[in-house]
């Protein structure tokens, strides 16, 4: 068995940074105190001015105003309040029709599935084979009733990076509001609200090195957005809930220490596990497109093997990954995204994703290499499938 | 480290015994789950005198359960007669290996019935099997019995997942206590169909949902 553990699911979540830590321990044991209003109690203040700090930090690196940003539990409350919050406010005023892409992740689909029982009717793009959502297609979607477009900026499983400003246009045009589930490409891929035509943005902290169960939404100024999570005043009376100031304070400093070298040094190295898994490793296919994806992703199917066999033999070796296959869900449904892509059972039951993060080396992507290499060579010996394909090639 | 399985099952999937193919088999069969995807093979060599298995082989296009299952139930196969080989069930072969997730099941069942298939088709080969019999609900209620509930491990029918079945012209009606967009809905479905489908005088399999 293995004694190191080479992580590369950093797309589920990311080890904790210790600088993140280190600036919010003085907020678990010193400031402790709920945020008060500008007429509380000295700690309160102190907690106040601290979270209005971290808000700050948050809305500059995207571009926005502080009070285009609050923080949540996470993306997926994020996405939540972006979409069931728009149809609270939008639906009986302008209309019942929301479009979304049918690669989502889970918190934008299946909000959406929650507001067609509620009797909105929801649009679900397809995609192409990489994943791609048509923008002719979606500008011809798009109708008098339409209150909101939810694509995400990049896919949760394959990588795959949407053209958001187009899409940003085209809900201009129409007068739309644009929401994208940014949880995969913030502070990795630029994001600019001053220049991009996009009203709602869902970003987190555990794809960064920061803490789990911290998030945040932007909301354009003036968006139409009803409450929906009823309490307090809290977050510009737009999320009630006692504020998360160490998450928010940990949340700032995650987002400060991600640097474009460091981006590149990840992008560096998808690219050589790319290279080497297609090159190295036959009957290989990457799922999403070469370039135009996350700098942190890599998907990649293994033909006439099975993900679940491929994960539990990496982890034996040490290493942790995640795969598209049934026998790996909750639900033993093959991934959605790669049947979106047009996918076949066999191409999700052998697909592995690799995410790489801050503390992967150029050694982990050749170790991993490598193992695979030897794992899917010996699945492949007892596979009934394969066998003729590989006798043509000899 | 924390495995999902017991030690049993990981020696097994590690080290699978009995893979491969047989040429020139006696019985060969091959189950698949369009649900989970798993794919097994199984390849026996009968000796007709004493009528045992001789030698089992399988391939697995399958995750670790699956594998596993496939290598014990070979295992406990090998030298025993026919008729004790078919009556190897699901249970016993968990059983040999410490235990299976439930949730594993219908991966891990395919090897089982693989070895079963491979055996009736020895029988079809050498004129051992029995005349073609019409469809009924309980021929129906039989073949769902092999269908397993993910949620419980357990058969759809042992479960009372299936609240109804009614067989009439050629179509075979089947009502799933679950509603329709649960999240085991399509698998069951899928199996369902693969189990029904292929009786000879079944033309449509219809399977509906109470909500």
């Amino acid at each position: 068995m293995a004694d190191k553990l080479i992580y590369l699911d950093n797309a589920a979540a990311t080890r904790l940074d210790e600088r993140v830590l280190e600036a919010m321990r003085p907020y678990f044991f010193d400031t402790y105190a709920v945020a008060t209003s500008e007429f509380g109690y000295s700690q309160g203040i102190e907690a106040r001015e601290t979270l209005d700090e971290a808000r700050t930090a948050l809305a500059n690196s995207l571009g926005a105003a502080p009070e285009e940003f609050i923080f949540t539990s996470g993306s997926t409350e994020s996405s939540n309040i972006a979409l069931k919050g728009v149809a609270l406010a939008l639906g009986k005023k302008k209309g019942k029709h929301i479009i979304v892409s049918k690669i989502e992740d889970f918190p934008v689909l299946h909000s959406a599935q929650a507001l067609e029982k509620q009797g909105f009717r929801v649009t679900y793009l397809d995609v192409d084979g990489e994943g791609f959502v048509d923008l002719d297609r979606l500008r011809d979607s798009i109708t008098n009733e339409t209150i909101l477009v939810s694509i995400q900026h990049a896919n949760q499983e394959i990588g795959t990076i949407q053209d958001i400003e187009a899409v940003g246009r085209i809900c201009r045009e129409k007068e739309v509001l644009f929401h994208t589930d940014a949880t995969h490409t913030f502070t990795r891929v630029p994001l600019d609200m001053k220049k991009m035509a996009v009203d709602l943005v869902t970003v987190s902290a555990h794809t960064i090195h920061g803490l789990k169960g911290t998030g945040g939404l932007y909301i354009r100024q003036g968006t139409q957005i009803a409450k929906w999570v009823d309490g307090g005043f809290q977050e510009f009376n737009l999320r009630a809930g006692l504020e998360n100031i160490p998450g928010a304070v940990g949340f700032a400093k995650a987002v400060e220490l991600v640097t474009p070298e460091e981006t590149k040094r990840l992008q560096e190295m998808r690219d050589h596990l790319i290279d080497r898994m297609l090159a190295e490793i036959p009957h290989s296919t990457l799922n999403g497109h070469r370039w135009k994806r996350l700098p942190q992703n890599a998907n990649i199917t293994f033909h006439f093997v099975e993900g679940e066999s491929m994960t539990l033999h990496l982890d034996m070796r040490g290493f942790a990954v995640s795969t598209g296959s049934a026998c790996f869900s909750r639900s033993l449904e093959a991934s959605h995204v790669i049947s979106g892509i047009g996918g076949d059972h066999e191409r999700a039951h052998g697909s592995i994703r690799f995410t790489l993060g801050r503390y992967n080396t150029m050694e982990d992507v050749d170790a991993v290499v490598q193992a695979l290499a030897e794992i899917v060579e010996e699945l492949r010996s007892i596979s009934p499938l394969g066998k003729n394909e590989e006798k043509e090639e000899a | 480290m924390k495995f999902p399985y017991t030690d049993i099952v990981l020696e097994h999937f590690r080290h699978p015994r009995n893979v491969g193919r047989i040429e020139n088999p006696d019985g060969k069969a091959t189950e698949g789950s369009p649900a989970c995807g798993d794919m097994v093979s199984v390849y026996i060599k009968v000796d007709p005198k004493t009528n045992t298995i001789a030698d089992v082989k399988f391939e697995s296009y399958g995750c670790a359960s699956n594998i596993a299952t496939g290598s014990i139930i070979t295992e406990l196969a090998k030298g025993k007669t026919l008729d004790e080989a078919k009556n190897i069930t699901w249970k016993q072969a968990s059983d040999a290996l410490g235990g299976l997730p439930k949730i594993k099941a219908h991966c891990s069942v395919l090897a089982v019935e693989g070895l079963r298939s491979a055996i009736q088709n020895y029988e079809e080969r050498h004129g051992l099997v029995k005349e073609k019999k019409p469809t009924t609900v309980e021929v129906v209620r039989q073949r769902l019995r092999k269908v397993i509930n993910p949620l419980t491990g357990l058969n759809v029918v042992r479960t009372n997942l299936v609240q109804d079945i009614k067989v009439k012209d050629g179509t075979v009606r089947v009502l799933v206590d679950l509603p329709r967009d649960h999240q085991f809905a399509h698998n069951i479905t899928d199996e369902i169909l693969e189990k029904i489908e292929p009786l000879w005088d079944v033309k449509e399999v219809v399977v509906e949902f109470t909500e």
